[in-house]
């Protein structure tokens, strides 16, 4: 197994060098197993304590990163996907239905990137067409005809930027989500997993929680598109990175997310199991938070939450 | 018509126009390249005589050009971007941001207004592209926010001309919250039953598209405006071919129920009075229409 990113290449390099050393069965070597396995939790606390938002990035996108469905599968009971958009289409690289999380009923809704080759085309990549957005809505909407609360897992590149996607409205697409999740009188807790690519995040992360894993990223465009435009150049992508200021840790501090939701020392792959349930702690205070509030103090909270988006000066 | 007042307005700060069309007797049809007189191009409110290009236009001639009497009064013209990033490519942000205010004289992309139409009060918002491409950072989010909420509060029609690259990457996310900010507030306009009417002029494309410009209630496109999510050449780069002719433009959405009408300039006034007599100034079905 070859590193995914660059800069994991030492930890691949231990962990393949533990794998051979438990693969002999020799009972002699289990004290140096173990003193190995220990230098490999310190070695990826080192590597992730001080990643730079390209490193962040990489991390964001890595292929062995907990997906939606992992979510749904570590943390929810009695999954029903419900499919379609009852317009045109079900789109794949969006998940939507329902769920039990803690013993109650919710809403779940997610991007969905695949991890083999067929799998990511059937995913589109994470890319959802307007049909997705529609679905997404659509359930939405029906979390709040049954007063189910609506959790949402962000992580996509970006709305498909495709010619049929185009046809059929994208761009109304994305806007009306954004319209009517604002009216939505149930609670809706939104948490950037993987990548938040512009729109295409949004259109499902209007709530009354924004949370972002550590190693997420969250962002108007993708460093490469920002790049290509103001460098015309891609190997532009690590500086522009820095400054789009996408990570979780700049986004808390521009007050755009409410929380940063730590990740085990080496990332959410390293340990998806303990990745997994640290979100599930989140989702679960933060509704009992919410459960307090009536339908119409959940719409004014969240009116709140995004009126106060974005920095100014009232003079020239 | 009102076309006819915005060459009689005096005007402080004229090179923002300048920088949209060139001063001089005659001016060059970027559609058709014809060389034209300029006052032939002025009488026919900045449209092509040959082809019917419809040439930029900046924001407070857009408005001059709409309103009754070419009068607006625009609020929170001081609001100006604090650079939340300190963003810097090739050149700072700070520095574009002085040097495009220089240029339009405003303080960022978007001139929000109270202005009569008809003789009826209506809140309007006009995007300036001349400025970063219209593009949309905070303070644009904020104006047109504060607009949507003045509408509401006051109970008048909210009008929105749209011409915009998109979200502002120097402004990070804070440009795409506006979005949603933006789009919560017309929600409420939504939720109170006041109109609220989207002009789509060229180009609209981005994070403007894909919130409040899709969200009208009538949403109003110029000819041959380009209209979309992703740009022409992002598209083009995923599909690996090339867009068919028209693919984009105003028409098209027409044809693809993305926009109630393509109105040209000449008729835009006009057309948005009917409109917001047959929305909101004129009778209920309860009421008595006046003679
Ligand atoms: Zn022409």
């Amino acid at each position: 197994m070859s590193a995914a990113v660059p800069f994991e290449k030492p930890i691949v390099e231990l962990e393949q060098k533990i794998e051979e050393l438990a693969g002999l069965s020799d009972p002699a070597l289990a004290e140096e197993i173990a003193r190995l396995r220990g230098q490999l939790v310190e070695l990826r606390r080192k590597i992730y304590s001080r990643l730079d938002p390209w490193q962040i990035t990489q991390v964001a996108r890595h292929p062995r990163r907990p997906y939606t469905l992992d979510y749904i599968e570590g943390l929810m009971e009695g999954w029903q996907e419900l499919h379609g958009d009852r317009r045109f289409a079900d789109d794949r690289s969006l998940l939507a239905g329902f769920a039990f999380f803690k013993g109650r009923p919710v809403a779940v809704i997610g991007h969905q990137k695949g991890r083999q080759t067929r799998q990511k085309i059937e995913r589109n990549f994470g890319m959802p067409r307007p049909e997705g957005y529609r679905k997404a809505l659509r359930v939405m909407q029906l979390a709040e005809k049954f007063g189910r609360p609506i959790i949402a897992f962000v992580d996509t590149p970006g709305a498909y930027p495709g010619l049929d996607a185009e046809e059929r409205g994208q761009a109304e697409a994305i806007a009306t989500n954004l319209r009517e999740m604002a009216r939505l009188r149930v609670p809706v807790v939104v948490t950037v997993t993987g990548e938040g690519g512009s729109g295409g995040a949004l259109a499902i992360a209007v709530g009354n929680r924004i949370n972002m894993l550590e190693f997420a990223i969250y962002s108007v465009i993708s460093p490469e598109g920002c790049a290509s435009i103001l460098w015309r150049d891609a190997g532009k992508a690590e500086e522009m990175a820095r400054a789009l200021k996408l990570t979780a840790r700049d986004l808390k501090e521009l007050d755009v997310i409410d929380e940063v939701i730590e990740e085990p020392p080496g990332g959410a792959h390293s340990d998806a199991q303990s990745a997994i349930s640290g979100l599930g702690q989140v989702l679960e205070r933060q509704l009992g938070e919410l459960a307090t509030l009536g339908p119409e103090e959940l719409v004014e909270q969240r009116y709140e939450r995004f009126r106060r988006m974005g920095r100014f000066s009232e003079v020239l | 018509m009102a076309w006819f007042h915005k060459a009689k307005k005096p005007r402080a700060r004229s090179d923002g126009r300048r920088s949209h069309i060139p001063e001089g007797l005659w001016i060059k049809c970027q559609g058709c390249g014809e060389v034209i007189y300029r006052k032939e191009v002025i009488r026919r409110a900045w449209i092509c005589p040959k082809c019917s290009y419809h040439f930029h236009l900046s924001a407070a001639q857009r408005l001059e050009a709409l309103l009754d009497d070419g009068h607006y009064d625009a609020f929170d013209a001081s609001l100006a971007s604090i650079d939340p990033l300190k963003f810097r490519d090739k050149k700072a942000y700070r520095d574009r941001l002085r040097d495009y205010q220089s240029r339009t004289g405003l303080g960022d992309a978007v001139i929000c207004a109270e202005a009569r139409l008809g003789g009826h009060p209506i809140v309007i918002c006009a995007m300036e592209y001349a400025f970063m491409g219209g593009s949309m950072g905070s303070v644009v989010g904020e104006k047109i926010t504060r607009a949507a909420e003045r509408a509401l509060a006051a109970r008048v029609p909210l009008i929105v001309i749209s011409t915009s690259g998109g979200a502002r990457m120097q402004e990070g996310a804070l440009s795409l919250m506006q979005m949603a900010k933006i789009s919560a507030a017309l929600a409420r306009l939504h939720e109170a039953g006041v109109p609220f009417i989207s002009i789509l002029a060229d180009p609209t494309t981005g994070g403007v598209t894909a919130s409040y410009a899709m969200l009208g209630d009538v949403n109003i496109a110029e000819p041959g405006a380009l209209i979309g999510f992703a740009g022409p050449r992002v598209i083009e780069q995923t599909i690996h071919q090339k867009l068919p002719p028209g693919f984009q433009r105003a028409e098209f959405l027409l044809e693809h129920g993305m926009v109630d009408m393509v109105v040209d300039r000449g008729t835009m006034r006009k057309t948005l009075i009917e409109l917001l007599e047959l929305l909101w100034f004129g009778p209920r079905y309860d009421e008595e229409p006046v003679a």
